[in-house]
Order: structure tokens, then C-alpha cells, then sequence
């Protein structure tokens, strides 16, 4: 199939240079939002971070100032660095409390249990009223903590070992804790469907040979459910970032119409956020990618190994082609006889030679 | 006489033996046990409940009256039922016209968004053009990159355009394929065109049908569920998406027409004070008008969940997110 469609690349037919017009004709509007609304507003906020903007009456007035914006957040902004860092390790720290509580709720609903949809019902329900201000009210009454867990008294225990800064970290995610398993709606079904397509006989099979539940989780479950869990890793990072609750955005909103700060100092704040943002997909990225199994590697280090011995064959015998030359050249002034006894040296010559090679 | 005395021997023995409890209560490899059972269940509800904490805690705090918030011998059930709470806070929301115009935010932009992104995932979907994956790439890419960098530009470009305030700041976005979430809506429309059998709609094109008919006539029919679910969760997400909503169509120094209930409930407190001062209401704010407030607000969606739920909860299933 694909190789067909490789031969069609060469030279279009008629049907196919149609489909592909009614194919931009479908996707256009799209490419027309992505390049009013994504390429154009990019390059621009580019432009603005490096600028310092101010609106005038005539309209906006762009000065060049290079990296100013930058260095000066980094060196007179007393909120925003700390701000970034507050939400580099909050970010960091809850993502693998989401995923892991997601997962586990999930494999609890996969069994056979009663209520299962109403449970469901349960977990879902957060999503739909999860928002900014609903989330603000709330955790301002308190009405975000585990009722029963002395916050206080985990922070004061955490702040014993581990420095100020990221014991902080740990207690804010530990006050806040009703609202961080809030944000696993989305991922516990996400794992439900990945787990119920999980094929049965497998588990049997594994029952048959003696393994345990526990070997099983480890050996079918996770390993059939890891992009899954990179999916959810990944959406639970974008999630968090665009929250409301998360600070940030308001200060880059709030900087925006700042008389003192105006657009290039929020392009700047906007654009070190994505950074760090895009530092954190990374993160869970490298750690989740799924790496090619053990056979896999075999299979590849062998065909390696065979593309090398093969080269070295064919070098053998091209040098062994080009002694034959030389000597024949040599030989047909000299005469035939002295040529044959010349030639049949240089081929055990040639032969003990590629041996030889190939021992080493 | 000897087979009465069997039985009555057979009848003596102890009916639960040590190995029958054990097997009842720890379970086999085929079947769980009780105390397995069991534990799981305190498990499930207990993590119910601690998920559905904030909202009864939301729904005891906003029928307390003054007294009952400050008698400490009352920390759940209030003293009497009082809807007073939820009287000042829908007159200090406007509660009425501020609800049908939510539902005009949420809801225009959401019929964009899922007519728009159906076309553009059928578009990739069904067709091979140049540049294809290209475009997926910037698809996803956008979906990761924040919005606080296209935000500053996008709303230079509105405010030339003396669109801020308006709704069109929002229709527009979501009428080329840029509404709020739409790459995931793209998405999802992408992998369920992808389902549908060729073959179908060759047999349409022989039979003289169009590419816009059978799309129209053949995929559009086969992807209701598809249908359904993005245009629950876009309506959900326009209805409490508050920043780019009080950026962009509320504004916030120009002020737009517009506002919807969450925006509502962000300045409740500036909101209520004022309307305290004009109207002379003797009760001041409190946390249980500000719970009721934030009932009020949530309300409309909260039923819209208890109605369609199963299209909510089942919508994942069905979008083919984690393959087929």
C-alpha cells in the first residue's frame, strides 16, 4: 500500500491531484487560523519581548531593546522568577501524584465491582466544574484539604530536612490536595478504556504459567499501558500550566496592562514560561518514551553486525579484482604461463587475506 | 435406621471449616475474597467521598445563616433550611441575564468549534496531500505551546480591529479552527474519520456523489458519537473558561456587553459590595453567600452532567483516544 502510494508521489494522476485540492480545501481554514492565530502572533510576540512597547494615542510605539525585558525580570522582577520556580516544582511534583492516582483508581474500576457507573459518575464529575474561580472560592475556604490531614504538622516535619524552598512546594501540594486528584477526571477514563482493551487471554495465560497479580501488573498491565501514560502525563503538564489556579498566567495578564510593564514585558514573561513549560514536557517525555525492547535491540545489533562483515567482503574483493588487474596487465607482456602461476598465488593470497579480516 | 444415623453423623460435622473461611474471605485465583472485597469497596468510597467533599461542603455551607456559620456546635446540617443566601447572590450576579448570556458564550463558539474541527479531521483524515504531517506536527505543537504567547498580539490585533468586548473575539478563532481546545476536537474528529471503510465512500463517488456529499451523507452520520462528545466538552470548557473569556469578550478595561456567570463569580465580592452600598442590604458578605454563589454558578452544567452522563463518561471510550 504504501509503496503504491510512493510511486504515485513520482508523477500525480488526475484523482489524486483532485484529492489532494479537496483535501486543502477541507484542512484551509484551519491553515488560514493557524497562520493568523499561531504563526503570525508568534513571530510577533518574539518581536515584542524584545521590545519595549508603549500606546500612545497615535497608536503603539515599538522600541528595540533587546534582551532588556529578559534581564530585567530575571534582575528587578521580585515575584516572577520565584513565581516560575514555585511552579517549575509544583508542576513537577503533582504530575506524578495525578498519573499514579489515576491509575490506581482506574484499575480498581476495571474489576468486577458493583456501582462501577456510579463510581464513575463520581470521578468524572469534577471535570465539568472544574474551573478558575470555582477552584479560587473553594480553596479559600478550605474546603480544599482532606479534612482529617494535619498539613500543618507534614509541613513542619518536611521543613526539618529538606530546605525552605522545596518543602514549600511539598506542603502547597499537600494543602491542596481534594484539588489535585480534582484534576484526574479526564485521565482516570483515559486509563479505564486503555485498561479494558487490554486482551484477557493474556492474563490467563500468565495464571496458567503461576505468575501473581503483581507480576502481572508489572509485566502485561505497564508495559502495554505506557503511552497511555505518557499521554496523560503530558495532558496533565498542559493542564496544569492553563489552569487558573496556576499563578503565573494571571501575573503575565495583570503585567500586560501594567503601566510600567506594557506587552514586551509580558511577551518576555510569556515566552520564559514556555520555556520552562516545554523543559517539563521534555522531562516527562525522556522519562516515558517508550524504549525499544531488548529483542528489538538484538535484532538490530545482529543486522548491524552483518552490513559490516559484508563490507569488509566486498572490500576484500575488490582489492583482490584490482591485484588480478594489475597482474594481468603485467602478465600479458610477460606471456601466459608466468600470468596463470601469478594468478592462483594471488588468490590464496586474497583468500588467507579475508580470512585473516574477518577473524579480527 | 442406619442411613437416618449417617446423616444425622454427616449433619453434626462443622458446616464452615478452617479452609472454607479461609477461601471466603482471602479468595482463589479465580474468585476475590471478602476481605478483598471489602477492602476495595471502603477504598472506592472513601476516595468518593473525598472527592465529593468541597461540593457538599459547598451545598451545607450555602443554606447556614449568620448564626449558624458562627455557632461552632454546627459544623454540617444548618439549623433550618435557608434560601436566603442563594436570593442575595442571584440578584448581586444578575443571575438571569447572566446565565442566557453564558449560554451565548459557550454556546455559538462551541457550534463553530465542532462544525469547523469535523471539517478540518475529516480533511486529514480521508485526503494525502503534501505536507501533511507537516501540518499534524504544528497541530500538536500548538496544543503544547501556551497561550499567554499568542495571547499579547492576538489581542493587539482585536483591540485594532475594535473587536474587544464583542463576541466575534471568539467566533472568529473558532471559525478557522483556533477555538479554545480545538487540536484535541481535531483530533478526535481526526482518528474516527479515519474509521470509517474507504470503501463506503468510493462506492458514494461512483454512484455521483460529491466530496462534500459524502462527507455530508456518509461520514457525518457514522461519527454522532464523535459529534456528541466534542460538543459537550467544548460547550463545558467555553462555560468555565474564565481568562481568555475576561480577556477577550468581558474585557478588562474596555468593558464588553457581555459576561457570563464564572466571570461573575471572579468579582463576586467588588460585585456584591457595591450592591450593598447602592442598595443598603444589611447582611454582609459572607462565605455562605459566597458559597451559594459559586453553586449558582455552576449549577446549569451540573444538571446538564446528571442528564447526559453517560454520553460524558462513556465519551472517552468511544473517541478511540487510546486506539483501536
Amino acid at each position: 500500500m504504501r509503496k503504491a502510494q510512493k510511486v504515485k508521489k513520482v508523477k500525480l494522476g488526475k484523482l489524486a491531484k483532485r484529492e489532494a485540492r479537496m483535501g486543502y480545501i477541507f484542512v484551509l481554514p484551519w491553515i488560514i487560523g493557524a497562520v493568523l492565530f499561531l504563526i503570525v502572533p508568534l513571530i510577533q510576540s518574539f518581536q515584542y519581548s524584545l521590545a519595549d512597547i508603549k500606546i500612545t494615542p497615535k497608536g503603539m510605539k515599538i522600541d528595540f531593546v533587546a534582551f532588556e525585558n529578559f534581564t530585567q525580570i530575571w534582575l528587578e522582577d521580585a515575584e516572577y522568577p520565584l513565581a516560575l520556580g514555585g511552579y517549575f516544582w509544583e508542576t513537577i511534583l503533582s504530575v506524578p501524584i495525578i498519573v499514579v492516582f489515576a491509575l490506581l483508581i482506574a484499575m480498581f474500576l476495571n474489576q468486577k465491582i458493583r456501582c462501577k457507573g456510579l463510581f464513575r459518575l463520581i470521578f468524572f464529575l469534577p471535570v465539568i466544574i472544574v474551573s478558575g474561580p470555582v477552584m479560587n472560592m473553594l480553596s479559600s475556604q478550605g474546603a480544599a484539604t482532606i479534612p482529617s490531614m494535619n498539613v500543618a504538622a507534614i509541613r513542619s516535619a518536611l521543613e526539618g530536612f529538606l530546605p525552605y524552598y522545596i518543602a514549600s512546594g511539598f506542603s502547597d501540594v499537600f494543602s491542596n490536595m481534594i484539588m489535585i486528584l480534582w484534576y484526574s477526571g479526564v485521565q482516570i477514563l483515559i486509563f479505564l478504556s486503555a485498561l479494558q482493551k487490554i486482551d484477557s487471554s493474556l492474563y490467563e495465560a500468565a495464571k496458567i504459567d503461576g505468575g501473581s497479580g503483581w507480576e502481572c501488573f508489572w509485566k502485561i498491565t505497564l508495559p502495554t499501558i505506557k503511552p497511555m501514560i505518557l499521554l496523560n502525563a503530558v495532558y496533565t503538564v498542559i493542564f496544569l500550566s492553563n489552569n487558573e489556579q496556576n499563578n503565573i498566567i494571571n501575573i503575565i495578564q495583570n503585567a500586560m496592562f501594567a503601566g510600567n510593564k506594557g506587552y514586551g514585558y509580558a511577551s518576555a514573561m510569556a515566552w520564559m514560561y514556555a520555556i520552562v513549560q516545554t523543559i517539563i514536557v521534555a522531562i516527562v517525555a525522556v522519562l516515558l518514551l517508550t524504549r525499544k525492547d531488548a529483542y528489538d535491540k538484538q535484532v538490530k545489533r545482529r543486522k548491524k553486525e552483518l552490513r559490516k562483515q559484508n563490507r569488509t567482503l566486498r572490500r576484500i574483493r575488490r582489492r583482490n579484482r584490482r591485484k588480478e588487474k594489475s597482474v594481468s596487465s603485467l602478465s600479458k607482456s610477460k606471456g601466459n604461463v608466468a600470468w596463470h602461476t601469478i594468478r592462483k598465488n594471488s588468490m590464496t593470497l586474497g583468500k588467507n587475506g579475508g580470512e585473516e579480516h574477518e577473524k579480527a | 435406621m442406619k442411613k437416618h444415623n449417617i446423616i444425622s453423623i454427616e449433619n453434626k460435622r462443622p458446616r464452615v471449616n478452617k479452609d472454607k473461611l479461609r477461601k471466603l474471605l482471602l479468595g482463589t485465583k479465580e474468585k476475590k475474597g471478602l476481605l478483598n472485597q471489602l477492602f476495595l469497596y471502603s477504598l472506592l468510597i472513601c476516595i468518593g467521598f473525598v472527592y465529593l467533599y468541597p461540593l457538599l461542603y459547598m451545598i451545607s455551607k450555602s443554606f447556614m445563616s449568620l448564626e449558624d456559620l458562627l455557632d461552632t456546635s454546627i459544623s454540617w446540617i444548618p439549623s433550618k433550611l435557608n434560601f436566603g443566601n442563594y436570593l442575595k447572590a442571584a440578584r448581586s450576579m444578575d443571575y438571569l441575564k447572566t446565565f442566557l448570556q453564558s449560554v451565548i458564550v459557550a454556546g455559538i463558539p462551541t457550534l463553530l468549534n465542532v462544525i469547523v474541527c469535523s471539517f478540518v479531521g475529516y480533511g486529514f483524515a480521508r485526503f494525502e496531500f503534501k505536507g501533511k504531517k507537516l501540518m499534524l506536527g504544528i497541530l500538536i505543537f500548538s496544543f503544547i505551546l501556551p497561550p499567554q504567547i499568542t495571547m499579547m498580539p492576538t489581542y493587539v490585533l482585536f483591540n485594532n480591529l475594535k473587536l474587544v468586548g464583542k463576541l466575534q473575539s471568539f467566533l472568529i478563532p473558532a471559525l478557522l479552527g483556533q477555538g479554545l481546545n480545538a487540536q484535541i476536537f481535531i483530533l478526535i474528529f481526526y482518528q474516527f474519520f479515519k474509521l470509517v471503510p474507504k470503501v463506503l465512500i468510493e462506492a458514494a463517488h461512483i454512484d455521483g456523489a460529491g466530496f462534500f456529499r459524502s462527507f455530508l451523507r456518509i461520514s457525518v452520520p457514522s461519527a454522532k458519537p464523535a459529534y456528541i462528545t466534542v460538543f459537550l466538552f467544548s460547550l463545558v470548557w467555553y462555560w468555565n473558561e474564565s481568562y481568555l473569556t475576561q480577556l477577550y469578550v468581558s474585557g478588562v478595561y474596555i468593558k464588553g456587553t457581555l459576561s457570563t456567570l464564572i466571570i461573575k463569580l471572579k468579582q463576586f465580592d467588588v460585585n456584591y459590595n457595591t450592591m450593598q452600598t447602592v442598595e443598603g442590604v444589611a447582611t454582609s458578605n459572607n462565605e455562605s453567600i459566597r458559597m451559594a454563589a459559586t453553586l449558582l454558578s455552576i449549577l446549569p452544567v451540573l444538571i446538564m452532567y446528571f442528564i447526559m452522563q453517560r454520553s460524558f463518561v462513556e465519551s472517552i471510550d468511544r473517541t478511540g483516544i487510546t486506539g483501536e
